[in-house]
């Protein structure tokens, strides 16, 4: 075992913040990991080219103040607006969102769907752990459906959304969903997210112990991960699978890999044509 | 592109005040806007879209006014000089943000040509009513800069300025305009060597306020500063502090102290026979012209009328209408909103003049003259 100092993801890491204030068992620290390895494997040594933005909630502060790099901690769901600002402005550097479900697909779903269809060249990545848990536990547009949380307390009776189906319709150039079980599909897909000229989306289903665990009877991170394991159906199998059969079960895999003009490339592109 | 030669060629032109502040906005270095379609305040993007690219600038539409600032944060901390523009239903939809830039201390400007409201109201009709949300939309302590042009030069001008204050105080500032002043049309003087200040290319932590109300140099992303920016109290470093309460005080005295520190300097009025008055008028943005006219007929009756005009609105020019208030036994406040500015009058006069406001909302016509000569006869008769 790496002793601890020697750990890869040190040098990416604030290290006068640590150690985090994540819950034990919390499923951020499975997407720092992987995120830092993606990152280290893609041969950034430091990530003195990389912003983070983010928003609020818990997994809004994976960057802020986790990581060792430029980070803007925005407002509620805004964090999508504030990386396009920048990003137009300075292209050169790589500009990743991060964001729990409330932030990117309840209060910031407009951006996100704007900033897909703009094809942006920003990578968002919002852990989904289906529950407000920063706030204690209030439902989210994530939650399945009749589960009790603080605000619905005989059971939600809204379906959840799926972002990711979303992001292939809105027009993202790469969208794929894995969860914390998935780490090595995970940090594979946030390398190809990494290199992607367009917008993409991962959604990282992720556990919360706590706050939602609680709730539904998994008090431990191995219950969810177990969950994870047997609820996940590949992407490939799940296209020949009744809506019924689909009731419960985590879809996982790339929903979408596509190269397509960005929105920096077809401003340019515009503004080029009209100045001849 | 030669940043010596200027982006606006100096000299006179027939501009609509929109036209005038998109231009102000190019001249003072503005090289991103971000906004979302509103009467009346369109213009001013729709000039920009195509102007912007041809210095070099970058306009893009937003989903919404909350997306349109928080870009304009975004690209502001990219180390662009950033504006939007909206109206009062936009304006309402950008308080959250203007929070975000006050606490983050991100330059940027926010042009709001102001309709009849609340809600909706009278999309085309002028209205001054967004004055106290100007200086209190958002919320928690914060201290705001908003400027109030009364002409198409001023647009020009103001929001030039406006420019310059945000980058030297850190903080948002507040074009104040009118569907009046927006939409008409002047003969307006753009001058050589106009005095831009630019973001300090020199930083060093920390980067943030603390009650030293010292204003730090903005750094620079993507440079290995590893700057933390957040909407969090946070100490100098930018670090969060979620629960201390010496850091938050700290933190917003800075944010607060700042630009009170300079409240004098940043009071830019203009004065008319102050010391010499029996009777005062306040006024700003459009309602100061019929005051002009106003005053010239009440001195042909042999009244002496005193007049404060506010370019700068906030912070409030306290001292400017407490010199008024030495000489005018009363004053008149004519506003197109039902008494915003008024209260600030009261305020700054502790019961030294007697203050009268003069109201008119709804439609859209401005105060006329003969409706402040009306106000200001009345006032001598009743004294």
């Amino acid at each position: 075992m790496q002793r601890s100092e020697e750990h890869f993801a040190r040098k990416y890491l604030r290290e006068e913040v640590l150690p985090s204030t994540f819950c034990s068992g919390c499923g951020c620290g499975t997407v720092i990991n992987c995120f830092l390895k993606a990152v280290e494997e893609e041969g950034f040594k430091d990530l003195k080219n990389f912003v983070f933005c983010s928003g609020i909630g818990c997994s809004s502060w994976i960057p802020s103040p986790y990581m060792r790099a430029d980070s803007i901690h925005t407002t509620h769901g805004r964090s999508i607006p504030v990386a396009l600002g920048l990003k137009l402005v300075r292209p050169d550097l790589n500009v990743v969102v991060f964001g729990g479900d409330g932030d990117i697909a309840a209060i910031g779903l407009n951006h996100l769907l704007h900033a897909a269809r703009r094809n942006l060249e920003v990578v968002v990545i919002m852990v989904n752990n289906m529950i407000y848990g920063m706030t204690g536990g209030q439902a989210a547009p994530t939650t399945p459906f009749g589960v009790k949380t603080t605000t619905t307390p005989h059971g939600t009776f809204e379906y959840p959304l799926d972002v990711s189906s979303l992001m292939v319709s809105a027009g993202a150039s790469y969208v794929a969903r894995w969860t914390t079980y998935h780490v090595v599909q995970l940090k594979e897909a946030m390398k190809k997210a990494l290199r992607k000229k367009g917008f993409s989306f991962l959604e990282v289903v992720s556990q919360c112990p706590p706050i939602y665990g609680r709730r539904i009877g998994m008090e431990s991170a191995t219950q969810f991960l177990n969950w994870f394991r047997s609820s996940s159906i590949a992407l490939n199998r799940a296209r020949n699978m009744k809506a019924e059969e689909l009731i419960n079960k985590i879809v996982v895999g790339e929903l979408v890999d596509i190269d397509k003009p960005t929105l920096l490339e077809n401003m340019r592109k515009v503004l080029e044509k009209a100045a001849n | 592109m030669d940043l010596h030669k200027p982006v606006v060629e100096p000299g006179a032109y027939f501009w609509q005040g929109n036209i005038a502040c998109a231009e102000g906005a190019i001249a003072a270095g503005c090289r991103f806007y971000a906004g979302y379609p509103i009467t009346p305040s369109s213009e001013i993007f729709e000039h920009l879209s195509s102007r912007l690219p041809e210095v070099g600038g970058i306009c893009i539409q937003m989903e919404d006014e909350m997306a349109s600032l928080a870009a304009v944060i975004g690209a502001s901390w990219g180390g662009a000089k950033a504006l939007t523009a909206t109206s009062g239903p936009g304006f309402s939809l950008m308080q959250e943000n203007i929070g975000l830039a006050c606490m983050t201390e991100t330059p940027c400007v926010i042009v709001d040509v102001q309709r009849v409201g609340p809600s909706t109201g009278q999309a085309t009709k002028c209205a001054q009513g967004d004055v106290m949300q100007a200086r209190w939309g958002t919320h928690g302590d914060h201290e705001m800069i908003a400027l109030a042009p009364n002409s198409v030069q001023e647009m020009f001008d103001l929001t030039l300025k406006a420019f310059n204050l945000s980058e030297s105080y850190r903080n948002p500032v507040i074009v104040l305009a009118d569907e009046i002043i927006g939409h008409m049309r002047e003969r307006i003087m753009v001058l050589r060597n106009l005095e831009i200040i630019e973001r300090k290319d020199t930083y060093s932590p920390p980067f943030f306020s603390t009650s030293d109300n010292y204003v730090r140099a903005m750094p620079p992303l993507g440079k290995g500063l590893n700057v933390l920016v957040t909407g969090s109290t946070h100490d100098e470093r930018g670090l969060r502090a979620a629960t201390d309460p010496e850091i938050h005080r700290n933190l917003a005295e800075g944010l607060v102290g700042k630009i009170q520190r300079d409240a004098q300097t940043l009071s830019d009025v203009e004065q008319y026979r102050v010391d010499d008055c029996q009777v005062g008028v306040v006024s700003y943005g459009c309602t100061s012209r019929a005051v002009y006219t106003a005053i010239q007929v009440a001195e042909e009756s042999g009244m002496s009328v005193g007049h404060v005009r506010l370019k700068t609105i906030w912070p409030f020019p306290v001292e400017a209408i407490q010199r008024l208030s030495e000489s005018a036994r009363s004053i008149l406040v004519p506003e197109m909103n039902l008494k915003q500015v008024y209260f600030e009058v009261l305020r700054a006069v502790e019961g030294g003049a007697h203050v009268v406001g003069l109201n008119k909302v709804g439609g859209g016509a401005i105060i006329f003259p003969e409706e402040i000569l009306r106000a200001l006869t009345k006032i001598m008769k009743g004294d």
